[in-house]
């Protein structure tokens, strides 16, 4: 039994939240008959000292025996199948200055908002390609994107998708619970990076400077009934492996508190974007970015690893047969990109754009079933 | 092999079979056919229920199989009835296999709610199979209530562990008025022959099936092995022995006498 406490004292005991140069040292230490060990142990069960070992610099030597793993309990625990969704962005205002993003208030783009009308049109396009799972995505935007915004658009979009989720700014339990009730059933929500000073020096303005806050989220989210939480942090803003192990205290501590929610992780790495800076000091490449799905499939055995756009079509297709369990396809990361031709501008660079239809053509040739439904809008109470 | 019947139905094969996680609808429609199922049940979340030409219905003939629709994902008994009513509305089809299921990582079932949503469904006119633990004292309940069936786990679902609660399922076989039907983490052929062999009335096979390398192959197996374990069962085992040893340690002295 672990005693309950938060998520903020959990990261802080474990110094996952700042000064962090213990667990370094620790990731270092690791040896190759460490992660010789840990990889005969029952593979989907977590814990900080086996997720360690596994995203050690000497378990890169091993990549290929997780990628076994990986995948055998991949397909045990979701089958053959491969789930589709896609982002609908519904405005690029934002009150935030996120140094890394191109949505940063700051910066001089053209800004777009889409009326309902406008998104119902682009959601119609969305339908029309076979989607049922619908992400939506805005900025900062409170002052249009409000709750009320978006419980109008959920009741729009009911008729023609099963599951509704949104990625957008942090709200309060009450706010949430407000859109749950209208049918939106899941939330992502990055926490961007865990570290407080690294944090701090990415968020200088807005309400998202707000650490505790961003961190609190998904406990309100949660709290409000939420189905499906997402959490992330972006990759390359500092040491993945360490971002990796705070994540991971997340997931398991959201797990244990709010067992009726299923988790799943993203994997956000830093793309180029318009007017934002080039130069990152903690890219992550496609290894490490591998070594950390695997190593989190091997401790989270459910739960859900999704793979954006941001990523390449081959690197995306290799990743089908180790442990990705969703992908988006066709996305539009510029608010009106579906319907309208005119070209808003994009919170981040798309590396895929090929059409859904090739997506799952793709995922079939690999064996798996690209599954469009799986969620029906009979279980929530709007209907 | 008696045929096995459940409400007014009478059915040849003792073998029900899921259709989720398999790598295409093709291979799930070969699996079905190759099992010689004649109960399918399909999770109502992945399906337009109301589209008969939704591609995993579409897959599945109707004529030959009995559609059990289910109600994976609910998380308490209002929107497991939620979903079925809709779910009957839009297909004409009043059986149900009763899943509720609150938690989404080993998706237990959750005994309380299902009882509730039970009680609610059977008094809709619904044939109601209920996914429970392997709890006796429940399994009476829903009989109590109704139910056409119970379905006990044999294990967690997904996990091919076979027949852990085996002490339980017996208790329930014992007592059982309505058919028992063995679901969930039944991993190989041999451990639907044993939960025949300990007198279920069937046995329920997904991941099993569709997670194998080759499904089809797989399923005839399964086939093979329900039958199997059902004659043995309506046949009668013969008793097991202790006594193959030759020596008598303790009596031997007499037999030189």
């Amino acid at each position: 039994m672990q005693t309950q406490t938060d998520i903020q004292s959990i990261l802080s005991e474990e110094h996952l939240d700042c000064n962090r140069d213990v667990w370094c040292q620790r990731l270092q230490a690791v040896t190759a008959d460490q992660v010789r060990r840990e990889l005969s142990n029952p593979v989907g069960k977590f814990s900080l000292d086996r997720l360690v070992t596994l995203l050690s610099p000497a378990a890169e030597a091993f990549l290929e025996t997780m990628a076994q793993q990986a995948h055998a309990l991949t397909i045990q625990r979701f089958g053959r199948t491969i789930q589709l969704y896609v982002p609908l962005y519904v405005s690029n205002v934002c009150i935030n200055s996120c140094q890394y993003c191109g949505y940063n208030k700051e910066t001089r783009i053209e800004r777009t908002r889409l009326t309902i009308e406008q998104a119902v049109s682009d959601a119609a396009v969305i339908a029309g390609e076979g989607f049922r799972h619908l992400l939506l995505v805005s900025g900062e935007d409170t002052q249009f994107v409000s709750p009320d915004y978006l419980c109008e658009l959920a009741s729009k979009l009911k008729e023609k998708f099963s599951s509704l989720s949104i990625e957008i700014y942090a709200m309060s339990q009450d706010e949430y619970a407000q859109l749950f009730n209208a049918g939106i059933d899941g939330v992502t929500l990055y926490q961007e990076t865990y570290d407080r000073a690294i944090y701090a020096d990415y968020h200088i303005a807005g309400p998202k400077a707000d650490y505790n806050s961003r961190l609190d989220a998904p406990d309100r989210f949660a709290s409000a009934g939420m189905r499906r939480i997402g959490l992330g942090f972006l990759l390359g803003l500092t040491d993945w492996q360490i971002e990796t192990l705070a994540l991971a205290e997340h997931a398991s501590y959201l797990v244990k508190k709010y067992w009726r929610s299923q988790i799943s992780f993203s994997f956000p790495r830093i793309c180029p974007a318009t007017n934002v800076q080039s130069e990152w000091p903690h890219l992550v490449s496609d290894t490490n970015m591998v070594q950390m799905m695997l190593a989190l499939r091997l401790c989270f055995a459910d739960a859900g690893i999704v793979l954006s756009t941001r990523e390449t079509p081959k690197f995306r297709d290799n990743l089908i047969d180790l442990c990705v369990t969703r992908l988006s396809a066709g996305s539009k990361t510029n608010p009106g990109g579906y319907a309208s031709e005119k070209a808003a501008a994009e919170q981040f660079e798309v590396a895929d754009r090929r059409s859904p239809e090739e997506v799952a053509r793709v995922i079939q040739s690999h064996g798996y079933e690209a599954v469009w439904k799986d969620w029906d809008v009979s279980f929530n109470k709007w209907t | 092999m008696e045929p096995l019947k459940i409400a007014d139905k009478e059915f040849d094969s003792r073998l029900f079979v899921g259709t989720g996680k398999f790598a295409s609808n093709t291979l799930m429609a070969q699996a079905i056919e190759a099992s010689g199922t004649q109960m399918v049940t399909v999770a109502l979340r992945r399906v337009d229920i109301e589209n008969e030409n939704d591609n995993m219905l579409a897959a599945i003939d109707r004529q030959k199989y009995q559609l059990l629709p289910n109600t994976s994902g609910a998380r308490d008994a209002v929107e497991a009835v939620r979903l079925s009513r809709l779910a009957r509305a839009a297909s004409g089809i009043a059986w149900v296999k009763l899943e509720v299921t609150p938690d989404p990582y080993y998706l237990l079932p959750d005994g309380q709610e299902t009882l509730k949503a039970a009680e609610i469904l059977v008094k809709d006119g619904f044939i109601v199979l209920p996914y429970i633990n392997a709890d006796p004292i429940l399994a009476k309940k829903l009989q109590d209530v109704g139910c056409a069936t119970v379905m006990p786990l044999a294990s967690p679902i997904g996990s091919n562990q076979g027949i852990k609660t085996k002490a339980f399922i017996e208790i329930i076989i014992e007592q059982a008025t309505v058919p028992v039907v063995v679901d969930a983490g039944l991993g190989a052929p041999s451990h639907a022959a044993e939960a025949m062999e300990m007198g279920a009335d069937a046995v329920l096979v997904n991941t099993a099936i569709a997670a194998a390398n080759n499904p089809v192959e797989i399923a005839k197996a399964f086939k093979i092995a329900t039958e199997a374990g059902r004659i043995a069962y309506e046949t009668g085992i013969a008793p097991k022995s202790e006594t193959a040893s030759a020596s008598s340690p303790l009596t031997g002295f007499l037999r030189n006498e």
